[in-house]
């Protein structure tokens, strides 16, 4: 084994880097009272580190194209990195207060966005499976970190049942692509696929284990419970990180592996960005819990993300990744307002804890309008822009059906602006004699919040961001 | 070698920024400072830049286009929002026109506005609209221009409004906005059309275009795909943003919002409503001038007749009001129209499809008059400013032998009124005469209406003018507020403006006679090519003869103390004076289509439908969603065994759909 191939896997080895050295921090500042303090800003600053290497490096595969990166899949490396960071700065608060674990934390943090970026860069299903795993396996125990807390058990015992679950349909999905094709790697399954039955067995089973990472209806049903269970940080990276991860890698590996089977995948979007979409935005609703009501919320962008797939072509790609980047900071300002809240007010997430929350802390309740309104798509905020190109990608493809799923997609928009608008009607309108006393945000929630809003602000109108995506190519 | 040309827009942009945001908490005198010097700086990188742009060699006899910015904001396949500057004859002219105009309102305003609650928020404003008007002349493609075009007319909205408290600002600005957006529409459907067929928006045919030689060099764009999908789409499209230039320079009948905007604060006004935002429509023209000529000069004669029309009416209704700011107000359209006239007669028909001097005269003279018009309008409203200052009052009722009292002002005014009564050796006689001298050559019917029209120009400024400073005394008022001479801040723009105005008339008339190069024409012309004035001196003559006849006549009616033969004619015209002082009862028509036919005939059903079908709909769709929420409910019943089954059903299912198809 020729162990240099090592090195051309550089955004990787500096992830492995980084879990070392947050390993051995923890090791050493074990009786240090600072010692939360100090791991979190060696963990940030390894992020950045991560995040500006992946920028630099030029992408190239290994061992024999079981690796495989592309400009367009560092492009996406570095947001994820980004979005993590942000995850971070936000756990902060979280973190130092009811936690004395925070090591750990980071360093399953690092493991997972590991196992995301072996996924997102795989050549073959067998590295795909396996990025796929070491992704799963930690994000479980993230969800499970509340120890005192049931619903926190609960969520991660019914995310890694189901995930477990998935994975065996996948599986069984990936056997059946190796049965007719007789081989593992992207390219090579690309030159023998066809439109037999077995082949679209594999196609669809192995589409319904992305599906649940991406949740994607009907293989939704762990997020709500899920969601609403973790602890709010761990909910924001499910709803932001690992999606896009488990999206871009579904729309490679379509496009790659499935290329000459674009007419089927096309359908099975279809069908799933439309249930989504429009199941999700009914469920959204009538929510009543805010971690639950974004859980609905994202089933639903991620119906919008799909859309970016149908594209199949280059402009799909630089849509999709254009959209998790912008989703990504309208969300976690979401998330970090939610958490905020959350640890000043004896953990409330209830959305009737958000009555008349302006009166009482006008700021973060106008930066969580910015925030439902860049997900609703209202201009001129970045959240307009990504929908916009996504639709673009939609109807590139010319098919009279992708009109009709971009035309019921516009139309859901109406119903998401309708319950996004709910909160914001909460919190500017709806009366209340108690409403949540004020609090002052601490710095990591500042950090988090100024991030967010600057990219909701600028990346839609500065238009260097997209085309900085636009032109990595897949 | 233009890079400083970016300063130009930064500056007034971030004096708004500085000004909307901490303006508050500055003293009154600080944020008039800050306004006044970035406009100062702006000012002398314009005339640098016109220095410096004149000054370079022509290429081909053409003056060279020069884009130092150009960055594309948002690509769509084809199409390209971009944002940048463009400098060509016309723009860099505009710069001048505006930094010029925009300077001497700034140091104006010290003076007039001193004292007034929200000054700082004024200066703001003032900041925003220089910005915008910079941005849309500098435009290098049409979506630009339109971005542009759409933030003045939001400035102007603001500054209308500026006294917000008093109900017929409120009023006037909103109609002005609506009127004006009303237009934009259709300049949006004619963008559009445009960049569908023709698969750009940029202007890079300024200045390339040979005109009339059959060979027209586009960089960019596909001019011959839009003309092979049907000859009708170009004109359509030029047409269609014509309508959006006529609602921005008050071409009847569109004119409606411009007298009522006059409520805003005078040196707005000035600035506004008189030298750059009303002239947006002109230079709108004159950007899209070599598509005109070369692929709708029919269409062109639109243009011509509605100035034609315009310059009459608005001349007519000036006669007879008594408020001076709106005798003003319409005296600009008036003038507008004939920029608009000029442009429209400068067709290359009658000499075939070479475009020869004669030709290229109306677009010179348009320009010319834009420049000239710019100058002395500005003064005239900054010296309306100065007397209503004085007077408290827009009525001429209270005015009248002001002479006295106000001897700046009263030269001044007196120097703008010889200019735009077309009188030689001020600045307005050399352009008008090019511009009757092109009607002439398009038509002789057009030549002598517009000569008969610029007769009754002389006529109501003077008028005006012996309103205000000479006739009957209103000594009550007088007595109990005696007027005053406006502090230096006031007066000194007025001399700026009027020495700017006396220098150009008198340079231009000797050249004009004499043939002397170096004139306007040299700079700004139609193919970009030196042009050289030179005057017809019969029309010359006759038009000058005719003004100073119609001047005697308004000071053989107007000047004495009292006025017999101006009561004798308002007693015998009475109907005809009303109709001309109710401006024809032009808003009372509107008001009546508006409120009578598109209200009640339209309207009404309309909201019928919309309450009683598509509300019913919408709420059918919303009881239904809620109840498809409640009934969808119990599938998510926290159960993970059934979420398995739901799951494997779920792919099951798709597997014997894509099975199916």
């Amino acid at each position: 084994m020729n162990y240099s191939e090592f090195l051309k896997m550089i955004p990787e080895a500096f992830l492995v880097l980084a879990l070392i050295l947050v390993f051995i921090g923890d090791f050493c500042l074990n009786k240090s009272e600072r010692k939360n303090a100090v791991l979190s800003k060696l963990a940030a600053a390894l992020l950045v580190v991560v995040g500006v290497v992946t920028t630099s490096v030029t992408p190239e595969s290994a061992f024999g194209g079981i690796y495989a990166s592309s400009a367009a899949i560092n492009v996406m490396k570095v947001i994820l990195a980004f979005g993590t960071l942000i995850v971070m700065i936000m756990a902060q608060p979280w973190v130092e207060k009811t936690h004395r674990l925070a090591g750990e934390f980071y360093m399953l943090l690092i493991s997972t966005l590991l196992g995301m970026f072996m996924m997102m860069s795989s050549g073959s299903f067998l590295l795909f499976f396996l990025g796929l795993e070491t992704a799963s396996v930690p994000l479980a125990c993230m969800v499970a970190f509340d120890r005192h807390r049931k619903d926190s058990a609960e969520g991660a015992a019914k995310y890694i049942l189901v995930a477990t679950f998935s994975s065996g349909v996948m599986l069984f999905g990936i056997s059946f692509i190796y049965a007719a094709t007789g081989t593992l790697y992207f390219d090579d399954v690309a030159n023998v696929v066809t439109g037999s039955p077995l082949c679209i067995m594999g196609l669809t089973f192995f589409f319904s284990g992305l599906g649940f990472k991406i949740s994607l209806v009907p293989f939704h049903f762990w997020t709500a419970d899920t969601y609403q269970g973790a602890p709010t940080p761990v909910t924001g990276y499910l709803s932001v990180i690992s999606k896009g991860a488990a999206a871009i890698t579904l729309c490679t590996i379509l496009m790659k592996a499935f290329g000459p089977m674009v007419e089927y995948w096309n359908y099975l979007l279809y069908i799933v960005i439309v249930l989504s979409i429009t199941l999700a935005n009914l469920f959204a609703i009538r929510q009543s819990e805010l971690k639950r009501f974004m859980a609905f919320s994202s089933i639903s962008q991620a119906g919008y993300i799909m859309l970016a797939v149908v594209g199949n072509g280059q402009l799909g790609v630089a849509a999709l990744t254009y959209y998790v980047l912008v989703y990504i900071v309208a969300n976690m300002a979401v998330f970090t307002v939610i958490n905020v809240v959350e640890h000043n007010n004896g953990g409330r997430t209830d959305m009737a804890a958000y009555n008349g929350f302006y009166q009482t802390n006008p700021k973060l309740s106008f930066l969580m309008t910015l925030a439902l309104f860049s997900l609703a798509g209202i201009p001129p905020f970045a959240g307009m822009f990504s929908k916009f190109f996504v639709f673009m990608a939609g109807v590139q493809n010319g098919d009279p059906m992708a009109y009709i799923v971009v035309f019921i997609a516009l139309v859901n928009t109406v119903v998401s602006l309708y319950y996004y608008l709910l909160i914001v009607k909460a919190m500017y309108i709806t009366k209340t004699d108690t409403p949540l006393p004020t609090f002052k945000s601490d710095n990591g929630t500042k950090i988090a919040l100024a991030l967010c809003t600057a990219g909701i602000a600028l990346f839609g109108v500065v238009s260097c961001v997209y085309e900085w995506i636009a032109a990595a190519g897949l | 070698m233009f890079s400083y040309t970016l300063f130009i827009m930064l500056l007034p942009l971030l004096s708004f920024i500085v000004l909307g945001l901490a303006g508050m908490k500055m003293q009154h005198k600080v944020a008039g400072l800050i306004g006044t010097c970035s406009l100062g700086i702006v000012t002398i990188l314009s005339y640098l830049t016109a220095f410096q742009y004149f000054g370079m060699e022509r290429v081909d006899g053409v003056y060279q286009t020069f884009v130092p910015y150009n960055f594309t904001w948002l690509p769509l396949g084809n199409l390209h929002f971009d944002l940048g500057i463009l400098l060509d004859p016309i723009s860099v002219m505009m710069l001048i026109v505006i930094s010029t105009v925009s300077l001497m309102v700034h140091i104006y305003s010290f003076g007039y506005m001193h004292g007034e609650k929200g000054f700082q928020r004024y200066y703001a404003f003032l900041s925003l609209f220089t910005m915008s008007m910079l941005g849309l002349v500098l435009a290098t493609n049409i979506f630009q221009m339109y971005m542009f075009w759409e933030l003045v007319g939001v400035s102007s909205y603001l500054l209308i409004g500026f006294y917000y408290p008093l109900k017929p600002a409120i009023a006037a600005s909103k109609k002005a906005f609506i009127v004006t957006r009303f237009a934009d529409m259709f300049f949006l459907v004619g963008i559009l059309t445009f960049g569908y067929f023709v698969d750009s928006f940029s202007f890079s045919f300024a200045g390339d275009i040979v005109m009339g030689q059959g060979t027209t060099p586009f960089i960019e764009g596909n001019i011959a795909k839009a003309v092979a999908a049907g000859g009708f789409i170009i004109p359509t499209a030029l047409v269609l943003m014509f309508i959006g230039g006529a609602g921005k320079s008050a071409m009847f009948p569109l004119h409606i919002w411009l007298p009522d905007a006059m409520e805003g604060p005078t040196p707005v006004s000035a600035l506004i409503h008189a030298a750059t935002m009303v002239v947006a429509g002109v230079f709108q023209i004159a950007r899209m001038f070599p598509l005109w000529i070369e692929y709708a000069p029919q269409a062109m004669s639109i243009v011509v007749w509605v100035g034609v029309f315009t310059a009459f009416y608005a001349a007519a209704v000036a006669c007879a009001q008594s408020d001076i700011k709106r005798v003003l107000a319409f005296s600009t359209i008036s003038q507008i129209a004939f920029m608009m006239v000029a442009l429209g007669v400068s067709l290359p028909g009658h000499h075939g499809a070479v475009l020869d001097n004669h030709a290229q005269l109306g677009y010179m003279a348009g320009m010319f008059h834009l420049f000239t018009h710019a100058m002395f309008k500005a003064c005239l409203f900054l010296g309306a400013g100065c007397i209503i200052h004085a007077v408290h009052s827009n009525e001429m009722a209270l005015m009248g032998g002001l002479r006295k009292y106000m001897p700046i002002t009263h030269i001044t005014f007196l120097i703008s009124c010889l200019a735009i009564a077309g009188i030689p050796f001020f600045s307005g006689f050399s352009s008008k005469d090019e511009i009757i001298t092109a009607c002439m050559e398009y038509s002789p019917v057009v030549g002598w209406i517009m000569t008969g029209i610029a007769a009754m120009t002389a006529f109501y400024m003077f008028r005006l003018y012996y309103g205000i400073f000479w006739g009957t005394e209103n000594k009550e008022a007088h007595e109990h507020h005696t007027p005053h001479e406006a502090p230096l801040t006031m007066t000194i723009p007025l001399i700026v403006l009027c020495v700017i105005t006396v220098g150009v008339g008198v340079y231009t008339t000797l050249g004009g006679f004499m043939e002397w190069g170096g004139s306007f024409g040299s700079y700004v012309s139609a193919a970009g090519t030196d042009y050289t004035i030179h005057f017809n001196t019969q029309i010359a003559l006759t038009s000058t003869v005719i003004a100073i006849l119609s001047i005697c006549l308004a000071t053989y009616i107007y000047k004495g103390e009292s006025q017999p033969i101006a009561d004798r004619l308002y007693k015998t015209f009475p109907k005809l004076h009303r109709a001309a002082y109710k401006r024809f009862y032009q808003d009372e028509i509107w008001q009546y289509v508006t409120h009578r036919i598109i209200f009640r005939c339209v309207s009404t059903p309309i909201a019928w439908f919309d309450r009683h079908v598509v509300d019913g709909t919408f709420n059918f769709l919303a009881w239904g969603a809620n109840e498809g929420g409640e009934s969808i409910r119990s599938w998510q019943s926290g159960d993970v065994r059934q979420y398995a089954v739901w799951f494997i059903t779920g792919s099951v299912a798709l597997t014997l759909i894509l099975l199916c198809i």
